[in-house]
């Protein structure tokens, strides 16, 4: 009997010892907010689009915070999906394409010659990225665009171009070697003005 | 063969960790003179052939330049000038594919050379160490100077060392660690005045403590021909044993000083300073007799090139020229053309690019010459790359993170101190690339970086927009408040107002006179209120349109009573009352759009509605030509549906039905406006601009007239886009005619009208 | 003209995998020869089988990943896993213990891992220790008595029958080996009295320290090509050796070092089995952190072990360890003033 009073008492004394410590280690190194989001937010593209479905990026990484999918962002792309999968300690999964396709980098251009200066696109970029006013000649600052395609509905007379920026030889960089074409062959790659 | 004694180094040499020793290769390119290649048919000058922003051009296409003439100055501190290197005329000035690894194209000049070879005015001086320090410096910057080891820096930098930092040591690079190369070589053994002569004129500017050259032990004739050129100066010549790569600037540094330059900072901030010695000859060129660079010494090597050898090649002689004049002769597969050495030279994707101030060598391997590397196999992680490198990485573990794309881990292994020599790759038993792995990373982590800063600019403007909006929401809905509270206030008074005025407009001796006072209260009235529509003060309006009208009335009644009574009252009676009627129109006018505007829900500004109802007003071509478009794409759309596939249809289908509302909402837009311009037409309110839209045909004239031009040169692919935007340009000049003639006739109308009026 | 584009480098060192792993298993023929010559045609007849085996296997599991198999063979890896296997089983093993050892160190131990480079436990190893704690009875009971101490060798017909059809072996052909014995002798016996057992010889043991002499000859050679580094080998034997030095002065209680060093597998696992380098560790420091836990986990599992030889288990313990080590002895990178050890914390640049 007393072997069982004896189990009990120590259970119930770790129990309260292990409970003090850590109700004192709760209230002495509580983290207020949520840093978990800020965390998001900074692996996101920060282009304020909307694809995903939220009117901005914080409040998708607020989502993503609150259990949503982490493949929603077409922007980010893949690259950004594999590093929300690492912070999270989740699985990849592939690029949810109801919210679009990943595409290069582009930057939205006005053809000054159609602009009537109705500044409907600088209401609807998200991150002013175009700067003029009524009347006046829309220009699109092109450091600034991220791409996010929110200029190109609004305009009555449909005068944004979507463009490609090409950068020159100073933004490129090495491709990563090729492994080998040895898969499924039994002799090493015949190269012939092939780069490897 | 070599007499130790000589080659021996007094001076103590230490050691670097790692390093390989690769097969020499030299003979097959130093046992001949520098010999100098006829002038080449044309030369291609790439404007950046230096580290830093590329020069400014100063010449003009179809210019005829002089030898050693400057096409292009420096632009900025960082920055290197360019120089004619025969005289010539420069044929064009655009993009040509230069001498980098990517293969694309910069900005060129290219010189056609008239055979003359004359060269301009030359500033020779004779008595060269008496010369100030800035004078050196102007000499050198002018003379387009820049590395010619191979890295490519504006040498006149390294000759301004910032006032804090004193030189303790100016090291000489004449090492050519690098098989095959023997440029440096060769200068030494026949031009190693020149060199001396230059390390002086440096050291006259930097004043180090000590000069020494540092050079390998496989150069025994260059070493004895430096030991002859130092005589009697204090500079020491200091025997390095062969191992690549002794000659990288850390690690040359570190052989002569055993003082290692901390990572991320340049030697000059340890007290050193760092030149090789075809750069330091260069300097001595400019100085002495003025010539700028405008030639270098390259090694011409490999077995594919039969008269292997070392030239004075000019800069801007494309390479395939070059190497034919040397008995080139093309393997039939597998060709390569290596710009530098084997270790850290690039192949090159077009044979013509142009040799530029950092081409030390041109290797043209043979058939079994430097042969492919056979496919990589797995890494067995047995580390023979980190005991080669020379910077002390792990050089396996960077390839085990550049392959997993693990960026942080990558840097903070420290990637960014690889100075992507190759030795790693070099003794690798399984062949594997690994300097290429390297290079790849580092640009994804630089991009990574550069994209990461963008994002983080983009937050920033995306909260400010935020903010922006936020606050400008508080704003209206304040002034919004306090308009109301003024606008009830407003009404009682006016009320109480209105019943006073009532009692004089009773009295009238000059029905005219009498009216024209209280109608210019009502016109201060509806000043008061025109700018202010959007505010919602529709009660006011209509009281100031129910009081023109009232007087308006009068005013009927007392032309009348006129025409009976009083004839010569008649004309000024019968101007008072246009002018009245004029005024209640505008009255009733600013009554509707106030309750128009009111209808709709206000997205924008104050200045912006405002501006919109005017735009609207007016812009109605602008509108008509968006109907027009809205109506043709829908119709494309719709012949698309028609032919369509079925897995289209459904996105055309909606593509049709968008453009559909487009051009409802389109023709809508038109419709008002021409409502609304009717309007505006019948009561005169606006003066049509004429200067302005005279302005505007100008314009739109001229650009016709360019765009026939165009049409006229242009090539057959652009004759289509031309023509379209020929025609487009006609029809906008047609309207902008139109709207002149149509604003000069109202114009003539209102000033007869005046004038009748008036008299 | 078209031209290749290709990344500099162009020229390339002498040195190849393939080579290196052919330069080890040519290193291994001493102690061939010398387990020839002690131990009779066990070894030779092992390492051909296993070979067949270890090939075999690798055929068939490249043909499933569906990769080239002349590629794959070509760089001898799976030569010298069953090499050192050959070397390391009992002489007279059944045919089935080879089988088995070799078949799962290729298969389970190396391809599905990866194959070459990808794998964190030493092939051999794992497939050694599998059937030392599988088949016990099969991996003590058939060591080879050394060839002084009987009329001659067996011949190899009777090695063949021994190891394939199982027919037992006259007795007195197999036998204990030298640290087995003593350490179930010592507990009860005084050293001089166990020491005057013939299998010890005149010198340590008799057989054995031949063997490992020849081994220790063959790693030299292996140093002095540069193909194995020093810090490993060296540090395995320090590490085996002074715990032993320490704690060995006592030859009644505990095996004298000389016996631990030149008996056993010593001085085969720390030449050729402890430098394997995907298991090992990549620094230098590592290395020699790595051989000396071997070593002195080899001499704790010796003496107070159940085992009698402990190298596999050693080994493998240490390649749990090896990626552990690697992140906390990185050397300093030149332009630094100090190592940067351990994992990038967060916050760091």
């Amino acid at each position: 009997m007393s072997v069982i009073v004896t189990a009990i008492l120590a259970l119930l004394g770790l129990a309260m010892a292990f409970g003090a410590l850590l109700g004192f280690a709760a209230i002495r190194y509580k983290v207020e907010g949520n840093p978990i989001i800020d965390e998001i937010d900074s692996l996101l593209p920060q282009t304020q689009c909307g694809q995903c479905g939220h009117p901005g990026c914080r409040p998708y990484a607020e989502g993503i915070a609150a259990g949503e999918d982490i493949n929603k962002c077409p922007p980010g792309g893949e690259a950004t999906i594999h590093a929300l999968a690492d912070l999270l300690d989740v699985d990849a999964p592939e690029l949810d394409a109801e919210h679009g396709e990943e595409k290069a980098k582009q930057v939205a251009v006005i053809r000054e010659d159609e602009c009537i200066g109705c500044t409907k696109c600088i209401q609807a970029c998200p991150i002013d990225a175009i700067m003029g006013s009524a009347k006046h000649m829309h220009t699109v600052i092109e450091s600034e665009c991220t791409g996010c395609d929110l200029c190109v509905e609004p305009c009555p007379v449909d005068c944004i171009d979507m463009v490609t920026l090409d950068k020159g030889h100073a933004a490129w960089h090495w491709d990563p070697p090729k492994p080998g074409h040895i898969i499924a062959t039994d002799k090493p790659s015949r190269i012939e003005g092939v780069s490897i | 063969m070599t007499s130790s004694n000589i080659i021996a180094s007094t001076r103590e040499v230490y050691d670097f960790h790692g390093g390989i020793h690769p097969e020499e290769m030299k003979s097959l390119s130093n046992q001949t003179p520098i010999t100098k290649p006829a002038i080449p048919p044309k030369l291609v000058l790439p404007l950046q052939q230096h580290i830093g922003k590329p020069g400014k051009i100063i010449v003009e296409i179809g210019q005829k330049v002089l030898k050693g003439q400057m096409l292009a100055e420096a632009d900025g501190f960082i920055s290197a000038a360019l120089h004619a290197p025969t005289s010539g005329l420069i044929e064009s000035i655009g993009d040509h594919p230069i001498a980098h690894p990517s293969g694309q194209s910069d900005t060129c000049l290219t010189l056609i050379p008239d055979g003359e070879d004359r060269w301009c005015e030359l500033e020779v001086c004779e008595d060269y160490l008496a010369l100030a320090v800035n004078e050196i410096q102007r000499k050198v910057t002018e003379a387009g100077i820049s590395g010619m080891g191979g890295a490519g820096f504006p040498t006149a930098v390294k000759l301004h060392p910032p006032k804090q930092a004193k030189v303790n040591t100016y090291i000489l690079n004449a090492a050519e660690c690098e098989p095959y190369i023997t440029s440096d070589d060769r200068l030494l053994r026949e031009r190693a005045n020149d060199v001396i002569a230059g390390i002086q004129i440096v050291a006259s500017i930097l004043k180090p403590k000590e000069c020494l050259i540092g050079i390998e032990d496989n150069k025994p004739e260059a070493i004895l021909a430096l030991r002859e050129a130092v005589f009697g100066t204090d500079i020491e010549v200091c025997v390095l044993p062969t191992k690549y790569p002794s000659g990288g600037e850390k690690q040359l540094i570190k052989l002569l000083t055993d003082k290692e330059v901390p990572s991320g900072k340049i030697p000059a901030d340890i007290g050193i300073v760092c030149q090789n010695v075809a750069t330091v000859a260069a300097i001595y060129r400019a100085v002495r007799y003025g010539e700028p660079l405008i030639s270098r010494i390259t090694t011409l090597t490999g077995m594919n090139i039969h008269q292997r050898g070392n030239v004075e090649a000019l800069l801007g002689t494309p390479i395939d020229w070059l190497i034919s004049q040397y008995d080139y002769r093309p393997a039939t597969k597998n060709q390569r053309l290596i710009m530098g050495g084997p270790m850290m030279g690039f192949t090159l994707m077009h044979s013509d690019v142009p040799v530029v101030k950092t081409t030390n060598c041109i290797l043209a391997p043979g058939k079994k010459e430097l042969p492919i590397a056979p496919p990589a196999q797995a890494c067995i992680r047995c580390g023979l790359c980190a005991d080669a490198c020379p910077a002390e990485l792990l050089p396996q573990q960077l390839y085990w993170f550049s392959r997993s794309q693990e960026l942080e881990k990558a840097e903070h292994h420290n990637l960014f101190d690889c100075i992507e020599c190759g030795a790693c790759s070099f003794v690798c038993p399984s062949s594997i690339p690994l300097v290429q792995y390297y290079r790849h990373t580092k640009g994804e982590i630089r991009q990574h970086k550069a994209d990461l800063l963008k994002s983080d600019q983009a937050r920033e403007r995306f909260e400010a927009r935020q903010l922006r909006l936020d606050r400008e929401k508080e704003e209206k809905d304040a002034k919004r408040k306090a308009r109301a509270e003024a606008a009830a206030k407003a009404q009682a008074t006016k009320k109480a107002a209105g019943e006073s005025s009532a009692a004089p407009s009773g009295d009238s001796n000059d029905p005219v006179r009498m009216f024209e006072p209280k109608s210019s209260e009502v016109s201060q009235q509806e000043a008061n209120t025109t700018p202010e529509i959007e505010t919602v003060d529709l009660e006011a309006l209509k009281l100031a349109w129910d009081k023109a009208q009232s007087k308006l009335d009068k005013m009927y009644d007392a032309l009348e009573d006129a025409k009976a009574n009083n004839p010569d009252n008649v004309a000024k009676l019968t101007r008072a009352v246009e002018k009245n009627q004029m005024r209640v129109n505008q009255a009733k006018l600013a009554w509707n759009k106030a309750s128009e505007t009111k209808a709709q829900p206000l997205k924008v500004e104050t200045e912006t509605t405002e501006q919109i109802t005017k735009i609207e007003s007016v812009d109605i071509e602008a509108l008509e030509l968006a109907l027009g478009k809205a109506e043709s794409k829908l119709m494309k759309l719709q012949s698309a549906l028609d032919n369509a596939k079925p897995e289209q249809v459904e996105k055309l289908t909606r593509a049709v039905e968008k453009n559909k509302g487009r051009v409802e909402s389109a023709s809508l837009a038109v419709n008002q406006a021409r409502t609304s311009t009717k309007t505006n037409n019948e009561t005169e309110i606006e003066l049509p601009d004429l200067p302005a839209l005279e302005l505007a045909f100008e314009k739109a004239d001229s650009k016709l007239a360019k765009l026939q031009n165009a049409l006229d040169n242009a090539q057959p692919d652009q004759v289509e886009k031309l023509t379209r935007a020929v025609d487009k340009n006609k029809v906008r000049v047609e309207t902008a005619e139109n709207a002149v003639l149509a604003a000069r006739a109202m114009l003539a109308k209102t000033v007869t009208s005046t004038e009748a009026g008036d008299s | 003209m078209s031209l290749l584009t290709l990344s500099s480098p162009h020229s390339k060192g002498p040195q190849s995998t393939s080579n290196m792993m052919r330069w080890v298993i040519a290193f291994t023929i001493p102690g061939l020869i010398a387990q020839t010559i002690f131990f009779g045609w066990g070894n030779i007849h092992n390492i051909l089988w296993c070979s067949l085996v270890a090939l075999a296997c690798e055929t068939v599991i490249l043909m499933l990943r569906k990769r080239p198999i002349s590629f794959y063979l070509n760089d001898y890896s799976a030569v010298v896993t069953a090499v050192l296997l050959g070397l390391a089983l009992p002489p007279f093993a059944p045919w089935w213990v080879s089988l088995v050892a070799t078949s799962f160190a290729i298969v389970f131990a190396k391809h599905l891992y990866g194959g070459m480079g990808y794998n964190p436990f030493n092939p051999a190893m794992v497939g050694y220790a599998l059937v030392l704690v599988s088949f016990p009875v099969a991996m003590t009971t058939n060591w080879a008595t050394p060839a002084p101490l009987l009329d001659g060798v067996p011949s190899l017909a009777q090695t063949l029958s021994a190891i394939w059809s199982g027919t037992p072996l006259p007795d007195g052909f197999t036998g204990a080996t030298p640290l087995d014995f003593y350490k179930n002798e010592i507990p009860h016996s005084l050293s001089e009295t166990v020491r005057e057992n013939p299998i010890f010889g005149d010198m340590f043991s008799l057989g054995w320290e031949w063997v490992n002499i020849a081994f220790l000859s063959g790693g030299i050679g292996l140093l002095l090509l540069k193909i194995i580094p020093w810090h490993t080998p060296v540090a395995v034997l320090l590490g085996l050796g002074i715990p032993s030095l320490l704690l060995g002065h006592d030859a009644d209680q505990t095996t004298p070092l000389m016996i631990h060093m030149l008996s056993g597998a010593t001085m085969l696992g720390a030449f050729f089995i402890a430098t394997d380098p995907v298991t090992s560790c990549t620094t230098k420091l590592g290395r020699l952190v790595f051989g000396f836990g071997v070593g002195l986990l080899t001499y704790i599992i010796r003496v107070h072990g159940g085992y009698p030889d402990a190298f596999a288990f050693a080994v493998l313990l240490m390649n749990f360890a090896a990626p552990f080590i690697d992140v906390y002895t990185q050397p300093r990178t030149f332009g630094y003033d100090k190592a940067k050890r351990g994992p990038k914390t967060r916050g760091e640049s």
